[in-house]
């Protein structure tokens, strides 16, 4: 029923076929008239969920980051071993197995069992690369509606200082960060979250330039709504879709991030199990016991992934050049 | 019918004062260039029209694109602030009032938009859309507000339960409906037509000028009609104002306009109506030249470069104001050679 009625032809032909007194109630002749095709009226959204699920990648994505959710939720059940405990007496410590049926991704330098510390290590990178974007879209958010609004001074101050934390190359910018404030995960995500705000602040300030001159605004402000009244109910609801694409986009963006900070000792600490801190602990061993290095990153390539080929469904979507 | 609202209807007394008066009204938009955004011109889109809209009628606005009839549309609206001049509504001057001071004025006059698709928020219910006016001035209950959003949807046409359809589940005209609704929610005395019907499919648009004519009665509306199409014009209006780079270069009743214009502008426009019957050969007044930019007005009438009758030292120089045209009644354009003390 749904792809008929997509169907412009349909949508548009006879549609009013009386009119010769339209204001009586439109006739026989008035065409599809919407209740005969759908029972139940249709919220762009949906359409854009509609046209998401047919997509196989964009749901392959999902799939993935749901699982990993799962996985990251579950973990005191899912993983066999404990993750930080080390599984046997000293002198055995530095066995480093490699996979066998007891343990199925083998053992690390310090004996302890490497799938469930990747296991416990989605309860980390997930949960942090969400946060990161979540908080540099609502500050970057802010930040462009009120540069993109307002214009004039207020913008151009407002987008030079966005424009010079992108002047710097990200990642050291967020070492720098990272650095000053001390290792920790809440410093990692203070570090990411400054460095990514720009781009949302970006797109956000471009979507709320094309949006409030539109004429539905204008239609809002000739009614006599406030500014605010605008921008809440009209500017910030249609400009949220591409944050929405791309902070996806950005939780694979920010997990990597995280992960290379980590890597660099600036981030999760040992014995912490973070993905990028396990990769740094092991790498100079990646010759001669390759499973120490290749799960932990396969770990957050299959994340980084997971995101990607969601953000890009959500994209496909929900693209405002689809949205009739 | 109700009341009679045609320019041949009898003339009140109250119907003496115009609705709306115009005077002098000017929008200039800066033109910014270079690195550092500095003025390098400006462009009088709306360059001193005095006009007056009377109560109860439908005064068509026709001109090229870009000759500032929407400009002026929303000028009048106050969505955009006008340079200079003043806008008197109801005898009120409403040229520069704020916010608060606008919250009647608000109810009172409404604008329809030219594209549904656009002046539709393609996330709210279209019951929601038409609402919104009530829910600004805190009109009514939500049943009651329910109530009335339905009872407009059955004026306009539609049917009750649409409230909770979403604008891209209509078609362009049933689009153009929900807008009409919307504007007609607050009893708006006056409403600005900004070409509603040119981005509709032309088997269509026939319905909607006549939803707008019917309703106009109905609900003893006074409407600015702009379009830049005659025929269309010629449908709804009691009468024409003929727009030429920011001036009003002819202004009378629809009937004198149609047999008898004036301007050599609104002739050469007039001869551009496609007509049904090819063996009809008419006379055509073809124009040379592009319409010259506004940023950068001919001297004299802004017509005469490509005006067919300009004379040489005259119409070059001198910058005519609307005039009465002899032996018309209530009929003015700005033509040196046609209108005023030197009319021929």
């Amino acid at each position: 029923m749904s792809d008929q009625f997509l169907d412009g032809d349909l949508r548009s032909s006879g549609a009013e076929a009386d009119a010769k007194r339209t204001v009586q109630p439109a006739g026989p002749g008035e065409g599809p008239s919407p209740d005969a095709l759908l029972d139940k009226p249709t919220s762009i959204w949906r359409l854009g969920m509609r046209r998401f699920f047919r997509r196989k990648l964009g749901v392959l994505g999902l799939a993935i980051v749901t699982l990993l959710t799962l996985v990251a939720l579950f973990a005191p059940v899912l993983a066999p071993y404990d993750p930080i405990q080390q599984l046997d007496r000293v002198e055995e410590v530095q066995r480093r197995d490699p996979p066998s049926s007891e343990h199925l991704l083998g053992l690390d330098s310090n004996a302890r069992d490497q799938l469930s510390r990747i296991i416990w290590g989605a309860r980390i990178s997930l949960p942090l690369g969400v946060s990161i974007v979540m908080v540099a879209i609502m500050i970057g958010a802010a930040i462009g509606a009120i540069a993109g609004y307002f214009g004039g001074a207020v913008d151009s101050v407002l987008m030079r200082i966005m424009d010079v934390i992108l002047g710097f190359p990200a990642l050291l910018l967020a070492v720098a960060i990272a650095y000053v404030l001390g290792p920790q995960i809440r410093n990692v995500l203070i570090a990411v979250a400054v460095v990514t705000l720009p781009q949302y602040a970006r797109v956000m300030r471009s979507s709320v330039l094309s949006i409030k001159e539109i004429d539905y605004v204008a239609a809002s402000q000739a009614l006599g709504a406030s500014s605010w009244r605008m921008l809440r109910t009209r500017i910030l609801p249609n400009s949220l879709t591409p944050l929405i694409v791309l902070g996806t986009l950005g939780i694979a963006g920010a997990i990597l991030e995280a992960a290379a900070l980590s890597f660099l000792g600036l981030g999760a600490q040992p014995p912490q199990p973070e993905w990028g801190a396990m990769l740094a602990q092991e790498y100079t061993l990646i010759q001669t016991y390759p499973h120490l290095v290749i799960y932990p990153g396969l770990a957050i390539m299959i994340t980084v992934l997971g995101f990607n080929l969601l953000g890009d469904g959500l994209r496909d979507a929900f693209d405002p050049s689809l949205n009739e | 019918m109700s009341t009679p609202v045609t320019g041949s209807g009898t003339i009140t007394a109250e119907r003496t004062t115009p609705l709306v008066e115009l005077r002098k009204l000017t929008k200039v938009f800066p033109v910014r260039g270079g690195v550092l955004q500095r003025q390098v011109g400006e462009v009088r889109a709306v360059d001193g029209v005095d006009l007056e809209i009377r109560r109860g009628e439908a005064l068509g606005l026709v001109g090229e694109s870009g000759c500032g009839k929407t400009t002026l549309g929303r000028m009048l609206v106050r969505l955009l602030e006008p340079t200079s001049g003043t806008i008197l509504f109801d005898e009120d001057d409403v040229t520069h009032a704020g916010p608060r001071d606008l919250r009647q004025f608000r109810q009172d006059v409404q604008i329809i938009f030219q594209d549904p698709s656009t002046s539709l928020d393609p996330r709210a219910q279209v019951g929601h859309a038409i609402s919104e006016g009530l829910r600004i001035h805190g009109i009514g209950d939500r049943a009651e507000r329910r109530e009335r959003v339905g009872d407009m949807l059955e004026l306009v046409g539609l049917k009750r339960a649409h409230a909770e359809r979403y604008p891209h589940e209509f078609s362009g005209g049933q689009r153009q409906r929900v807008g009409i609704a919307r504007a007609l929610i607050l009893r708006p005395r006056l409403v600005v037509a900004d070409e509603p019907v040119s981005a509709l499919d032309v088997s269509v648009q026939a319905q909607v000028l006549n939803l707008l004519k019917d309703l106009q009665t109905e609900l003893d509306l006074t409407l600015l009609f702009i379009a830049h199409n005659l025929a269309v014009v010629e449908h709804v209006s009691d009468r024409v104002a003929v727009m030429y780079l920011g001036r009003v270069v002819e202004l009378t009743d629809r009937d004198t306009l149609y047999r008898h214009p004036t301007h050599p502008y609104t002739q050469a426009l007039l001869s551009a109506i496609p007509m049904p019957d090819p063996r009809n050969r008419r006379k055509r007044v073809l124009l040379q030249g592009e319409i010259p930019s506004p940023m950068d007005p001919p001297s004299g009438c802004r017509f005469h470069p490509r005006c067919p009758i300009a004379e040489e030292g005259l119409c070059d120089v001198e910058d005519p104001p609307l005039m009465d045209v002899p032996r018309d009644v209530d009929h003015e354009a700005a033509c040196l050679l046609r209108a005023g003390p030197r009319a021929r």
